[in-house]
């Protein structure tokens, strides 16, 4: 009896996913080089031919730029770019010239150009500029296509579920399989940060490239897997690999479909209670990513990225710069800009500032104390929040504020700095919400007064917790004792909900705590409003929050509440989950 | 003649876009303009060059411009490597 055996080809995981299907082999075509003397007579006449492969070469790739653009947006079709730029590469055009003007043929003198380019870049080390020759040995295919007046390869016969199997695609191939039904794709050339990779990416197609010769192994209509996830393709798969293929791919489709639903549904609890979940991010590259996730604004933006890898303090047009991307980005959904939350010591060993030696930086001059100390760090930080406040609903936060003095202080410097923009006649929000973040155990103590002079507040967890169990958690001697579920927390955490809402405002949490999908039952039940997460926990917490009811959660939190140690608290939400059977 | 050393400080190195960035940029002047790395020299305004230097994470790069606006275009460059190419 005839077995199938499976052939396991290893290239590179460019794409994610699992795909099974029949393969559709794109063939090369063949351009012959030979090299023709041509008289001097027609020498001016084949520049002429070249000019014209160049121009047509280049309303094509202006298709291509498109194309791409509709399908995946400005960030993708600057790939476009790069081609347009190596066909008006003046060393290109220039070699090309002088070898026509010595009497050869445009095809050959092409062909004798770019061999030459390619090879300096096979010297190359580097894989990431090593791969760059593929782009130009895309655009020498493309305008030796049009010298011959041959049409390429073309995706537009694909008509069944594929997977494409090539020696190579470019960006005008693989974006032209938009809305064909193509499972996936399998290449002999090209690396993690090919045209090919970073496309079917964005079209969430599983690929694999960097094969070496699968081009010359596959026949049209086979069947064939694709692992994006391993990076691997299997030829010929026997029944049963067929069969754990499937249930892998069929168990990918129901994740997809579990979190594009839960994309668009609101975060809610099984009897209606509404709470928002927004996203922590350190960058303005991240928005995109968790719009895609499902997050209704950000709750938390970390603004010291900005202060890193530079030799100066940053000034307010750089501020500007950078968040106004953030804010049209995000726009209309609302934004809390954290200012300034870095320490001291930090600044000191960037040669940024000069301050003395701490012997505790922890607790020494950091964040909201240093802004306060140096306020033209501060000031031109909040011009730039207070300018970017009209692009989009954003919301001001200050960090570490330990008492009434503090917040007032800050609160001073800022109405300073909106007098100074209404003299100047920039236009801001005038009602900029302006909250703080609670992470100091004295802010707990007097939440009640912080409550009525600010429009919001934001648990963050990790300093609290570091604050009032006096415990450094990267000490391994201590680390134990961080305990987010300590009882001293969780009254903490509760005080400052509760005092939020007496003063009428809305409390979020933007530490880690607020991602843990084991703690949401019991600060849910708390009565938190907003939790602010990481991207990758957006999804999560949501399809826990909907899984719940509000009563169950409050009558849970009530109960570990007057629990008297951590570890009862940790049993009593094991068992919460069990009796529900949900898994954390 | 105006000359300046520039170390890469962008994470990615000069890899496809920024190397599209700084051609566009340059492109605009009349001056030439040269990288020299080691002791490789490539025209500034030629992509297919300017990937080929492999210019990645903390290569120093020697940037000479010639021409007219010299002065510009190395203002150009630096202002494009100051703001890490909007990385």
């Amino acid at each position: 009896m005839f077995v199938d055996r499976d052939i396991v080809l290893e290239g590179i995981a460019a794409s994610p996913g699992i795909a099974i299907g029949k393969a559709f082999l794109l063939e090369e075509e063949d351009f012959c080089f030979i090299r023709k003397e041509i008289p001097k007579s027609f020498r001016e006449a084949e520049r002429k031919r070249f000019e014209d492969a160049i121009e047509k070469t280049r309303s094509e790739f202006k298709v291509t730029y498109n194309k791409i653009n509709d399908v995946l947006g400005e960030n993708y079709a600057h790939i476009a770019d790069v081609h347009i730029l190596i066909l008006d590469d003046p060393t290109l055009k220039k070699d090309v010239y002088k070898l026509i003007a010595d009497g050869v043929n445009a095809e050959y003198a092409l062909f004798k150009v770019l061999d030459k380019i390619i090879r300096s870049f096979e010297n190359i080390n580097d894989s990431f500029f090593k791969e760059r020759k593929v782009d130009i040995q895309d655009v020498g295919k493309k305008i030796l296509a049009n010298l011959f007046g041959k049409k390429g390869k073309n995706l537009a016969r694909v008509d069944e579920e594929s997977i494409i199997i090539a020696n190579n695609l470019t960006p005008a191939d693989t974006v032209s399989v938009r809305g064909k039904k193509i499972a996936g794709f399998a290449t002999d050339i090209g690396g993690k940060t090919s045209h090919t990779a970073i496309i079917a990416q964005g079209l969430a197609i599983p690929a694999v490239v960097g094969l070496k010769n699968i081009s010359s192994l596959v026949k049209t209509g086979e069947t064939v897997i694709i692992d994006g996830d391993k990076g691997e393709v299997i030829l010929n798969p026997s029944s049963k690999t067929l069969l754990h293929y499937k249930n892998k791919y069929d168990l990918q489709l129901s994740r997809t479909i579990e979190l594009e639903k839960l994309k668009n549904l609101t975060s809610e609890t099984a009897d209606n209670h509404k709470i928002f979940i927004f996203a922590n991010i350190d960058h303005s590259d991240e928005v995109p990513l968790i719009l895609n996730k499902g997050a209704v604004g950000i709750g938390l933006y970390r603004t010291e990225t900005i202060y890193f890898n530079r030799d100066s303090i940053p000034a307010e047009e750089e501020h500007f710069d950078i968040y106004s991307k953030v804010v049209q980005q995000i726009s209309p959904y609302a934004i809390t800009i954290r200012t300034f939350d870095l320490g001291g010591d930090k600044l000191t060993k960037m040669g940024l500032l000069n301050l003395g030696f701490e012997s505790n930086p922890f607790l020494g001059l950091r964040s909201i104390r240093l802004c306060l100390k140096y306020p033209e760090i501060f000031i031109s930080q909040l011009r730039a929040i207070l300018r970017v406040s009209v692009l989009g609903k954003v919301k001001l936060m200050y960090p570490m504020i330990s008492g009434l003095a503090e917040l007032r202080a800050a609160n001073a410097i800022l109405d300073k700095v909106k007098e100074n923009l209404r003299k100047e006649n920039i236009k801001f929000d005038e009602n900029m919400e302006v909250g703080v973040m609670i992470e100091v155990p004295s802010a707990v103590a007097v939440i009640d007064s912080i409550a009525k002079e600010v429009d919001f507040v934001s648990i963050g967890t990790n300093d609290l917790i570091q604050y009032t169990l006096a415990v450094d958690r990267v000490n391994e001697n201590v680390a134990y004792l961080y305990e987010p579920m300590h009882p001293a927390i969780l009254r903490f955490i509760k005080r400052t909900i509760d005092e939020g809402h007496k003063a009428g405002i809305k409390v979020a949490m933007c530490g880690e705590m607020a991602g843990e999908p084991k703690y949401a039952p019991v600060i849910l039940g708390m009565g938190l409003d907003e939790f602010s997460v990481s991207p990758s926990q957006i999804a999560t917490i949501k399809k826990i929050v909907r899984s719940m009811s509000f009563v169950d959660c409050k009558t849970m939190a009530d109960k570990v509440l007057k629990l008297e140690d951590s570890k009862s608290i940790l049993k009593e939400i094991d068992l919460f989950y069990e009796t529900r059977g949900i898994n954390a | 003649m105006k000359e300046k050393i520039i170390v890469v400080s962008n994470k990615a190195g000069l890899h496809a876009r920024p190397a599209a960035t700084l051609v566009q940029t340059l492109s605009k002047y009349q001056s030439d303009v040269k990288i020299l790395k080691d002791d490789f020299e490539v025209d500034a305004k030629s992509v297919m060059g300017v990937m080929a230097l492999a210019a990645a994470y903390g290569s120093k790069l020697k940037f000479i411009a010639d021409g007219p606006d010299e002065y510009e275009a190395i203002g150009a460059v630096e202002n494009l490597f100051d703001s890490k190419f909007g990385e």
